[in-house]
């Protein structure tokens, strides 16, 4: 299966400009970046998914042995890239996306120019050895996933219906209604026991490309503590903090969101 | 409205004015800026917490009330929902309470706006749901264990099916021959569809193909028993007939009420032909396939297997010749269903005579477009066994074509 349908690609804006992909995070799929991506559409060749599991991705493509390791969504990317034969790539990556992102830049550096992290945490788990905070412990992790059995539980026969009755606000459209922030529940638990027991720490020395690192001022999953270790482990980098609470402020603070973008990639998609 | 129960009425009223409805509702209030500080709490929130309002008003955050994995779930699904949809509903969270215990809690939430559309203020239920939750928990043990027996039932089944099928895909020398088996879609049972192809002779071959009545290990031990039976009666016996009134006898005798239909072949080569001797028991007949795409029923079905004690079977005879085929199928077939529409055999017709006679290209395209017709998933399961003798090179051309 090639990776447009696999993956539910949407592309926009202009087919010659340089390529900006966008990746959503863990939770819920790419209509997280509505409010962002748009604003990169009138010079960038402007590329969105959603990962196996998420949103209009084909499910029957779930590889539970495939997706046990950020790789396996790494690969994901790089053979989106090779699909559409991007090249000279902006990677924006929010929350866990930012890490497959750098494992992707780290595997292929020659198709990436830039890569943009959004509220990055290599490592969610403390590791005293190394006196390295990630702000949870490892029986947190365990809640969480039990708050995810919980909640999907109530997702299926309970909580689609209230999503999917969005009549009050038409504009958001059936396929978002339908789709948005909901997943099977042991792709979900997968996904989260990847995401929050993952170490990338030691990629981020192998991301070659300049990457800017978006932190919200305030966010509970990746503090700005972390935030700044991702910035000082990165070859070359810049870090901006956004005065912005919680983990999503593609959503929460959108125009500063975009406005940090542009000025990271203002020089470098101007030509194109 | 009676004296009394007037007083009753108007006391209700008075004691619940907005503020004690607010404070006292039988669930907690919480209003929070668009960033989640806490504006306002009521007072059973308060008492659920084991807290006063003053630790929780401007001094805490709605995520500082959850676990820390409930505040991965609150920034990964709850937040972004919330501005998305401006409202979530039955989000199963723990807050954590002043002693440090937890209540599982059942929460929603609408995000207000301005005029302009901005962000003003979140306003939160939160429904106590301990009892719930722990009902949950057992419901998702039950689940899970489901599952698994699920998963054992479903291999079990895929496993006891191969056995009842040929292994490989079966050949006959001098023969084009292809065959398709597809299970029904549940793969939970063992589906009663089989078929065989075996040598009989030096020169002489037999090909069976048929359907047990019911599903599951009763149907799959006279899917075995049929398959076997018709094999070494074949063998032992000349013609078709004498074949299925064996098993027909030893069905009636047996000690299960289940019956069954087959069609069985005996082919033997002569010349560039092949001579066919068939007999039908309650089955579809088998479709025999002309060279230029004409197709006609092969008629003459006898009775279904294991029903009338004594029953009898006719034979057919039939010469193949070069170019011309056969297609024997099951009812999975015709019984594909599409709301209460039937494949039917007039769709089978047109579809084998849309595929051509090419027993790979017939098997495979038949099976996609009883596929395609069905819709959800498929309800019986289909077998398909086509053959054909090979055409002369001047007929081959039409085939390509």
């Amino acid at each position: 299966m090639d990776a447009a349908a696999k993956l539910n690609v949407t592309v926009t804006g202009p087919p010659d400009g340089q390529p900006m992909v966008f990746a959503h995070g863990f939770g819920c799929d790419q209509e997280m970046w509505r409010h962002v991506a748009p604003s990169f559409a009138d010079r960038f060749r402007v590329v969105l998914f959603d990962y196996v599991g998420c949103g209009g991705s084909e499910a029957s493509a779930w590889d539970a042995e495939r997706y046990s390791t950020l790789h396996g969504y790494a690969a994901d990317v790089l053979d989106l890239v090779h699909d559409l034969d991007l090249r000279d790539v902006v990677f924006v990556g929010h929350s866990v996306s930012s890490m497959i992102g750098a494992l992707a830049v780290a595997a292929e550096p020659d198709r990436f120019a830039r890569l943009v992290m959004v509220g990055p945490s290599p490592r969610y788990i403390d590791d005293p050895g190394s006196a390295y905070s990630g702000g949870f412990g490892e029986a947190d992790i365990v809640e969480l996933l039990d708050s995810l059995s919980s909640n999907y539980l109530g997702w299926s026969a309970a909580m689609a219906p209230a999503i999917m009755g969005n009549a009050d606000r038409p504009e958001l459209g059936e396929e978002l209604t339908q789709s948005f922030c909901r997943m099977d529940p042991s792709i979900a638990q997968q996904w989260a026991r990847v995401t929050f027991l993952s170490d990338n720490r030691p990629d981020l020395a192998r991301v070659t490309v300049p990457t800017l690192v978006l932190q919200c001022r305030d966010d509970a999953i990746a503090p700005v503590a972390v935030g700044e270790y991702v910035h000082r482990s990165l070859p070359v980098s810049q870090l901006v903090l956004l005065d912005a609470t919680g983990h999503c402020p593609n959503l929460s603070a959108p125009e500063s969101t975009v406005r940090a973008i542009a000025d990271f990639v203002g020089g470098v998609g101007a030509g194109a | 409205m009676t004296e009394p129960a007037q007083e009753a009425f108007l006391d209700a009223l008075v004691e619940d004015d907005p503020v004690q409805l607010y404070e006292q509702a039988p669930c907690g209030f919480l209003s929070t800026t668009p960033e989640g500080v806490i504006v306002k709490a009521n007072a059973t929130l308060c008492r659920w917490l084991g807290t006063d309002r003053e630790g929780l008003v401007r001094q805490r955050s709605f995520v500082d009330l959850l676990t820390p994995g409930g505040r991965i779930y609150h920034e990964t699904h709850y937040a972004p929902l919330l501005q998305m949809h401006d409202k979530v509903r039955e989000l199963a969270l723990d807050l954590v309470r002043a002693d440090g215990g937890r209540l599982p809690v059942l929460v929603n939430a609408t995000l207000v706006r301005d005029e302009e559309g901005r962000p003003r203020l979140i306003r939160v239920a939160v429904f106590d749901a301990s009892d719930r939750r722990r009902y949950e928990r057992e419901l998702r043990a039950e689940k899970d264990r489901a599952e698994a027996s699920e998963a054992r039932a479903r291999t079990l089944a895929r496993t006891l099916q191969q056995t009842l099928l040929p292994p490989t895909e079966p050949r006959i020398p001098g023969l084009e021959l292809a065959t398709a088996y597809r299970p029904a879609a549940d793969g939970l049972l063992v589906g009663g569809d089989f078929y065989d192809v075996f040598q009989l002779g030096r020169d002489e071959w037999g090909v069976l193909l048929g359907d047990v009545c019911g599903k599951d290990a009763e149907a799959a031990t006279v899917t075995a028993l049929a398959r076997w039976t018709l094999r070494a009666a074949a063998v032992e016996s000349e013609g078709t007939a004498h074949a299925l009134a064996n098993l027909n006898e030893l069905l009636r005798s047996h000690e299960t009420e289940l019956f069954c239909t087959a069609v069985l072949v005996r082919l033997r080569p002569h010349g560039a032909s092949w001579r066919a001797v068939l007999s039908v028991g309650g089955h579809p007949p088998p479709l025999l396939l002309g060279g230029s795409g004409e197709v006609a029923a092969v008629t003459e079905a006898g009775p279904l297997i294991g029903v009338i004690e004594g029953a009898h079977y006719p034979e057919t005879h039939l010469t193949i010749e070069p170019g011309r085929g056969l297609l024997l199928y099951t009812d999975g077939a015709t019984d594909a269903r599409r709301g209460s529409d039937f494949f039917d055999d007039h769709r089978l017709l047109a579809s084998v005579r849309a595929r051509g006679s090419e027993p790979r290209r017939l098997v495979d395209g038949l099976v996609g477009d009883i596929e395609e017709f069905q819709e959800g998933p498929a309800s019986d399961d289909l077998a398909l066994l086509a053959l054909r003798v090979p055409p002369s090179p001047a007929h081959r051309e039409q085939d390509v074509r």
